[in-house]
Parts: structure tokens; C-alpha cells; sequence
């Protein structure tokens, strides 16, 4: 058995996107920065796949720039912003606790050069409030940066109301979209988003390759200097095979994207109703407002790094917010922004599951959770302590 | 899984001496659930010799395999001897651990001078 629940970290992907990946790595080689005729079908090949990019999220075509990924989108993103904000004396940013690193090591570094960071809290829901949001606006509040969708607990933050409340006000809104793009319905004006970050691995395109979008108008600030590539903001010769590898599988992820959340969205709560069983866990972050595919559980009295190894090693893979899966100290900021304390914040799983999951894969996973947990518990001093009234239970 | 050393692997999957020891001469516990680790001992100690050990840990793949090697390698020999393990020799019957992990088989060290300080103010209490 090789059950791939990890689909929040990368996916697999696409056969179309990895064969347009290699027949534009065969035929289309040239530089789409020269003269000749055939590197001209490059640059055509580039930005075919700009305007179908632009289209699936209801952008136009210049409103795109190609990027290294998601990181990379959120750096230039949120730093153009604060350059803009800078110009107009306005030095005040609201964000929220639990955002991905991308965004709050760049929060940080602009903390050090003077910015104001307000970080919103993000309840045991794990969902934004927008009165609060709306509360936290300054006068010289320059840009609120959301994410869409929680890469760890998956919990879907309202977008289009932060993003009304923000045109309100005429303060920049930016959406770290990595975790949305692909899987659930975007449109930037609709939704009046004026910067969203994209990663193509997270949709079945290739890694190292991803998109910015910012609305017409907003001045962006290279992080990358150089050639003129990307409208003089992003140099370096592009990664042409990349690109068409995410736009193949953006349009792909769009079209059969009702079809994937109607055939997961059973299945996911179908495994949170077989891991609730389980005595002392608690699902992490609100089901309701929930992407699709996410199932994020704490489970007390064991140890993440643990569970993921022995899980492994029936085959199945996953992910924890525990410390010592990333050599950390404290266990994931995700977690603890939504209230779970240590103790139980270092004994988390989280299953992103993936189209081709079924019921019998999803049996064999909540047994198999079942197994580990139980077995863990039985030499786990913190479990018997809990057991025999040492210790009082949080979950 | 290209992580841990086979070893770590097979004192993690299938490790030795764990449970309690109901009537266990020494008992000593070491780290805290905020930090992610916690490692308890149990000695069964005659003639100054560890007759028998028995752990509980709350921790990782490395906590759990170095609290297991950490048993094996106390186990029939002498207080004093007992004593006297470091983390690095666990760490080296493991056949190492990732630099990042050297921290959970500290635990291992410090979980058994614990449990052997408990015995020796027991022993001074019953002497006195
Ligand atoms: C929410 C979120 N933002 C940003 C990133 C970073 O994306 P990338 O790996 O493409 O740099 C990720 C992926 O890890 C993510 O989940
Ligand atoms: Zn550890």
C-alpha cells in the first residue's frame, strides 16, 4: 500500500502539464528574448500561457508576473507594497497569526526597518474576523495580507469581504493564494484582490515555478535585478517549460475542480468522522470552512515525529506540526495561533488527501492511525499520567 | 527513510525494555510536553548493580531509540558505571543521530542520573 496524503506540501503531476513540459523543453528551446523567428514562438508559447493563466482567475495578461514560486511572490508582493506604503509615510501592515513563512520572516524583516506589524488573531476556528480586520485599519495601514486557504489546518479565510472592506478603505489587499489557486474558484476583481501569490507544484504543475498577480497600476519592486524579462520587474531568462507546465494544469485543476471537491469533500469527512473515534483527539480548525482535501488532528499524550515514521512505514504519507519533525523548538505557529497548547500542538497529523483517494484507502488510513496512536500511548508517560489522573486531559 | 541509521530505526520500531517496573528502586523523569520530549526511568537496582530497567517516552523517533539504547547499555552493569553514560555514547551505539536530534538523546543521559540521584537520596534517607 503507497497512500499520498501530503498533496498540501506538493502534488503529483499533471501527465499533460509534464508532456507539454518536455515538448516545450525539445522543440521550444530558444531564448524568448531573441530575434530570430523561432525564439519569437517562444515568447508567443510565454505569453499564451500568460493570458490563460490571467483568464482562470479573471486577471488580464500584464497583470501577471512569473515567479520561482510562491515564496518568491509573497517577498515581491508584500515588499512592493511597503515600498509604496513608505512613499506616503504610511508604515502599518495587518496580517494574521498563522500566515506560511513566506509572509512573516518578510513581515519581519520590515518590522526591522520600522513597520508596524499587526497580526490578527485567528480564533480556534482558525478563520480571520473581518469586523476585527476592519477594526485593526489605520490611517497609514498600507496593505492587509491574508492567505486564502491555511496550508496546515486548511480553513478557508473570507476573502471577498476582506477584500471589500479593503477597497473600502483604499488599502492594499494581498491574498498568499498557494493553497486556493487550482482548487477552489478565484477571480481577482470579483473578489477585489489586488496582489495574489500562486505556486504551480501545488496544482500538479512543476515546482520552482509560480505566478504574482497585482492589479494594474500597483509599482512593483524587483527583488530580482537584470535583463528586461517579466516588464523589467523580475529578471532572468524565463522558465518558459515551467510556465507552460502551469498553465496546462491551472486550466486542467479550474475544469475538473467542482468534480475533485464533490468526490473529496465526502471522503474528508468520512476520515475526520473515523479519527474522531479516537479517545482524546480533536480535529484542528473549523470543518465547515474547511478546504476539501485538508484533515489536521491532535492527538494527546504522543509525539507527531513518532506517528509520521510508523505511518510511513505502512505506506502512508503525511505531515505534523511538531517540533522535531523540523528540528524546531516550539511546534507549529499554526497551532498555537489557534489556541492548542504545546502538549497537544507536538502530537498533530495532517492528511491532505488527493483525487485518486478512495474508501478503501481511507479505512486502511483511519486503522492505521488508530494503530499507531494506540501503540505510541502504550509507553507514553504523559498518557499515563493522563490515565491515572496525574495529568488532566486538554483534549 | 534515509533520516536515522538502520539502528535508530530498529530501537524505534521494536524498542527494548519499555513499560514500568511497579516496584522500581529509583524512578526519574526528565524534559516537558512543551518542548515535545519526556523520558521516564525506571531502575530495579540489588548490590549496587541496575538488575533491571524499564522506560516510558513521549518524543520522537530519535527520543524513543536513544531512551531504548540508552537502557540496553545500563542494564546488569554498576551504579557508578551507569552514571557515567553520556549522550554521545548513546548517540554512537545509535550509529549516530542527525545534529539537529543530538538534543533528544540528551534526554536518554539525563533521564538515568535522574533516576539514580532518586535512588541515592533514597538510599541516604534509609542509611540516616
Ligand atoms: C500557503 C503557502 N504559501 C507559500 C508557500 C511557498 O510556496 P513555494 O514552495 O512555491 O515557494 C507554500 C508552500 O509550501 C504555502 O503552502
Ligand atoms: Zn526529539
Amino acid at each position: 500500500m503507497y497512500i499520498y496524503a501530503d498533496n498540501a506540501a506538493t502534488t503529483k503531476m499533471s501527465p499533460a502539464a509534464i508532456q507539454a513540459m518536455v515538448e516545450c523543453l525539445e522543440k521550444t528551446y530558444e531564448n524568448p528574448s531573441s530575434f530570430y523567428m523561432s525564439a519569437q514562438r517562444a515568447k508567443e508559447r510565454l505569453e499564451q500561457a500568460r493570458g490563460e493563466i490571467a483568464a482562470l482567475i479573471g486577471a488580464e495578461a500584464r497583470e501577471i508576473i512569473f515567479t520561482s514560486g510562491g515564496s518568491e511572490a509573497d517577498n515581491q508582493a508584500i515588499l512592493s507594497a511597503a515600498a509604496i506604503g513608505e512613499k506616503k509615510g504610511k508604515k502599518h501592515i495587518i496580517s494574521s497569526a498563522f500566515e506560511h513563512h513566506a509572509v512573516l520572516h518578510t513581515l519581519n524583516k520590515l518590522k526591522k526597518s520600522g513597520f508596524e506589524i499587526t497580526l490578527l488573531p485567528v480564533h480556534e476556528s482558525g478563520i480571520v474576523d473581518v469586523k476585527e480586520l476592519e477594526a485593526a485599519l489605520r490611517e497609514d495601514t498600507c496593505l492587509v495580507t491574508i492567505m486564502s486557504v491555511n496550508n496546515e489546518i486548511g480553513t478557508i479565510q473570507p476573502i471577498a469581504q476582506i477584500g471589500e472592506v479593503c477597497r473600502k478603505h483604499g488599502v492594499l489587499f494581498h491574498t498568499d493564494a498557494v493553497q486556493a489557486v487550482g482548487h477552489m474558484p478565484i477571480d481577482v476583481k470579483a473578489q477585489k484582490i489586488d496582489m495574489l501569490s500562486a505556486s504551480a507544484h501545488k496544482f500538479h504543475g512543476a515546482k520552482g515555478v509560480g505566478f504574482l498577480y497585482a492589479r494594474k497600476g500597483i509599482a512593483l519592486t524587483n527583488l530580482i535585478e537584470g535583463g528586461a524579462q517579466e516588464r523589467g520587474k523580475r529578471a532572468g531568462t524565463e522558465n518558459l517549460a515551467g510556465v507552460v507546465s502551469m498553465s496546462i494544469a491551472l486550466r486542467e485543476s479550474v475544469q475538473s475542480m467542482e468534480q475533485t471537491r464533490q468526490k473529496l469533500l465526502p471522503v474528508r469527512d468520512y476520515l475526520i468522522a473515523g479519527l474522531s473515534e479516537i479517545p482524546h483527539s480533536a480535529l484542528n480548525g473549523d470543518q465547515k470552512e474547511r478546504m476539501y482535501n485538508n484533515i489536521n488532528f491532535s492527538f494527546e499524550g504522543i509525539e507527531g515525529e513518532s506517528m509520521l515514521i510508523l505511518l510511513d512505514q505502512k505506506g502512508i504519507c503525511a505531515s505534523s506540526g511538531s517540533a522535531c519533525t523540523s528540528g524546531a523548538l516550539d511546534p507549529s505557529h499554526v497551532l498555537l495561533a489557534i489556541g492548542r497548547v504545546h502538549d497537544v500542538a507536538h502530537g498533530s497529523l495532517r492528511l491532505s488527501i488527493g483525487e485518486d483517494i478512495d474508501y478503501r484507502q481511507a479505512d486502511y488510513i483511519i486503522a492505521s492511525v488508530k494503530e499507531v496512536v494506540a501503540h505510541l500511548r502504550g509507553f507514553s508517560p504523559v498518557w499515563r499520567d493522563l490515565q491515572t489522573g496525574k495529568r488532566s486531559y486538554i483534549l | 527513510m534515509a533520516l536515522y541509521s538502520e539502528k535508530v530505526m530498529e530501537h524505534f520500531l521494536h524498542p527494548k525494555n519499555v513499560g514500568i517496573i511497579e516496584d522500581a528502586d529509583a524512578v526519574g523523569e526528565v524534559g516537558n510536553a512543551r518542548c515535545g520530549d519526556i523520558m521516564k526511568m525506571y531502575l530495579k537496582i540489588e548490590n549496587d548493580i541496575i538488575e533491571d530497567v524499564k522506560f516510558e517516552t513521549f518524543g520522537c523517533a530519535s527520543a524513543i531509540a536513544s531512551s531504548s539504547m540508552a537502557t540496553e547499555l545500563i542494564k546488569g552493569k554498576p551504579v557508578s558505571e551507569a552514571m557515567g553514560l553520556t549522550n554521545k555514547a548513546v548517540a554512537e551505539a545509535l550509529d549516530g543521530l542527525p545534529d539537529y536530534k543530538m538534543h533528544c538523546s540528551v534526554l536518554a543521559e539525563q533521564a538515568i542520573k535522574a533516576a539514580i540521584e532518586d535512588y541515592e537520596k533514597k538510599e541516604k534517607g534509609e542509611q540516616s
